[in-house]
């Protein structure tokens, strides 16, 4: 018997291949929901309301040095007794949304810190709204620059979408592991599945890449000019 | 019954024009343990321009930043035409005014500041439009027509459609100038608005600075260590050193005859 039997990896490619998409729906909806939440906590944490700001602080440094499978369980197995009942798609998603939305937030304020404090003063000056100066002038101003960071997480929460397998979501793995306990053959569904996601996440982070050099880019060039100004001046 | 009402409005009226623009009672700032401003007194009458100068660190900048709401006074109350800018009444006593009571006080006031401060995501004209339709809730058209006639007032009606960055600094100066004209303030506040710029393109901002102020009805208060310019535009000087008013009066007075010792000093260093 061969190693490697291409007959059996043909066979089991198109269900794994199928299970990608709930892969991929997945890391789509835990991601928007990191990127959502995540905003929500950058944006309280620099509330002047100080307990609320403690409280986020609190509640983002638990959630992150707990391991998220613990936290998977705990939403699957322990909600329901609270007359909480998810489906492991949405406990999953929800979980993993929640998890990665605490580091999403760590980027969001690093973006939010780096707009200069004169434009928060000039917001004031022409008296916009609380709301108006995050949503026109703070914001437009503190996300172009850390996409590249947020892709990298995207990327990052996609290669741990595994870990929903643990509450019986069929997605990638669980998939080659149902197929490899039928046949009792697990190379060809896992290295499948890991080929997959190499396939995936690959080329993704070199997008990123090329996205960040070219944002960095535009970045000195603008500094370049201002600085070509000042040097004719002088 | 009727005439009773008029003549108490006519009354309110001859009240109201009495009452400065601007007044400061006894306002102190302090930052920990430093206090910047000193017990200070303080007032701008509508429509005057009242130039501010004393070395660095004398609290003139602080002064005008607490009028915009962005430093909050440690004690003393700021009014504006009479109302309390930081307090509200509250059964008869003065309370800390919320954000709401801010806002409404806020659109009085107008700033320039040292480093222009444009928001660099935006076009030239969309920075002055911004506030007026969101802030003022004015029609995009309205808006657009009156920032126009701004940008064409201080010279850049043809850099609508640039960004800051392709600007220089004394355009972008002039850009913030005509985005704080737009919303139309009771008094512009200018905050050293020539310091951040190249020896060269200093003039071109005073130059406007000097055409709003000749046109009359905005009062100004403007924070400056350019001397001449003081002297040509200011109804007023204002000379403050350690958080206190130290001297002031007509430009004339306090540059040819300076009464105080530190003026004295301060303006030989200026020379």
């Amino acid at each position: 018997m061969n190693i490697w039997d291409w007959n059996y990896a043909m066979e089991v490619f198109p269900v794994i291949f199928k299970a990608m998409w709930t892969t991929l729906s997945a890391t789509i909806v835990a991601f928007g929901l990191a990127m959502i939440l995540g905003l929500g906590l950058a944006v309280l944490r620099r509330s002047s309301f100080k307990p609320l700001t403690w409280l986020v602080i609190g509640v983002s440094e638990f959630i992150r040095a707990t391991p998220p499978l613990v936290q998977l369980f705990f939403v699957f197995y322990v909600l329901p007794f609270f007359g909480i009942s998810l489906s492991p798609f949405v406990a999953g998603t929800l979980a993993l949304g929640v998890h990665y939305s605490t580091y999403c937030a760590e980027i969001y304020r690093s973006g939010i810190n780096s707009v200069p404090r004169g434009q928060w003063e000039a917001a004031t000056a022409l008296n916009f709204t609380s709301s108006q100066k995050w949503t026109k002038v703070i914001l437009p101003q503190a996300i172009p620059p850390i996409i590249p960071m947020l892709g990298n997480y995207l990327i990052s929460m996609f290669k741990d979408t595994p870990i929903l397998s643990a509450i019986t979501v069929v997605e990638m793995l669980q998939t080659a592991k149902i197929a490899g306990s039928g046949s009792f053959r697990y190379l060809e569904p896992f290295t499948i599945v890991g080929l997959l996601f190499l396939l995936l996440s690959y080329p993704s982070a070199l997008l990123i890449n090329r996205l960040e050099v070219k944002l960095n880019r535009r970045k000195v060039v603008k500094k370049e000019k201002n600085s070509k100004h000042k040097g004719v001046a002088a | 019954m009727l005439a009773a009402k008029k003549l108490e409005f006519v009354e309110e009226l001859a009240v109201n024009t009495g009452v400065p623009l601007v007044s400061y009672k006894q306002v102190s700032k302090s930052f920990g343990d430093i206090k910047v401003i000193r017990e200070l007194d303080f007032e701008v009458s509508p429509g005057e321009k009242v130039a501010i100068i004393g070395p660095s660190g004398s609290g003139k900048t602080t002064l005008i930043r607490l009028l915009m709401t962005l430093e909050e006074p440690t004690s003393g109350v700021i009014e504006i035409n009479g109302e309390p800018l930081w307090h509200k009444e509250a059964k008869g006593k003065l309370v800390k005014a919320d954000e709401k009571h801010l806002h409404k006080m806020r659109g009085q006031i107008g700033m320039v500041f040292q480093q222009f401060n444009l928001f660099p995501h935006m076009t030239v004209l969309r920075n002055c439009i911004e506030a007026p339709v969101k802030v003022l809730g004015m029609s995009r058209k309205d808006a657009e027509v009156r920032a126009k006639a701004m940008l064409e007032k201080v010279g850049l009606g043809n850099k609508l459609d640039s960004y800051p960055a392709q600007l220089s600094g004394g355009q972008q100066q002039r850009v913030a100038i005509a985005r704080a004209l737009v919303m139309r303030p009771k008094v512009m506040l200018f905050d050293e608005p020539t310091s951040a710029l190249d020896p060269e393109l200093v003039g071109e901002v005073l130059d406007v600075i000097r055409e709003i102020a000749a046109e009359g009805e905005m009062a100004m208060i403007l924070v400056t260590h350019e001397m001449d310019f003081a002297k040509d535009v200011a109804d007023r000087i204002v000379f403050t050193d350690g958080g206190k008013i130290v001297e002031q009066g007509p430009p004339k007075e306090v540059f040819e005859n300076p009464k105080s010792e530190r003026l004295q000093a301060f303006l030989k260093r200026m020379r």
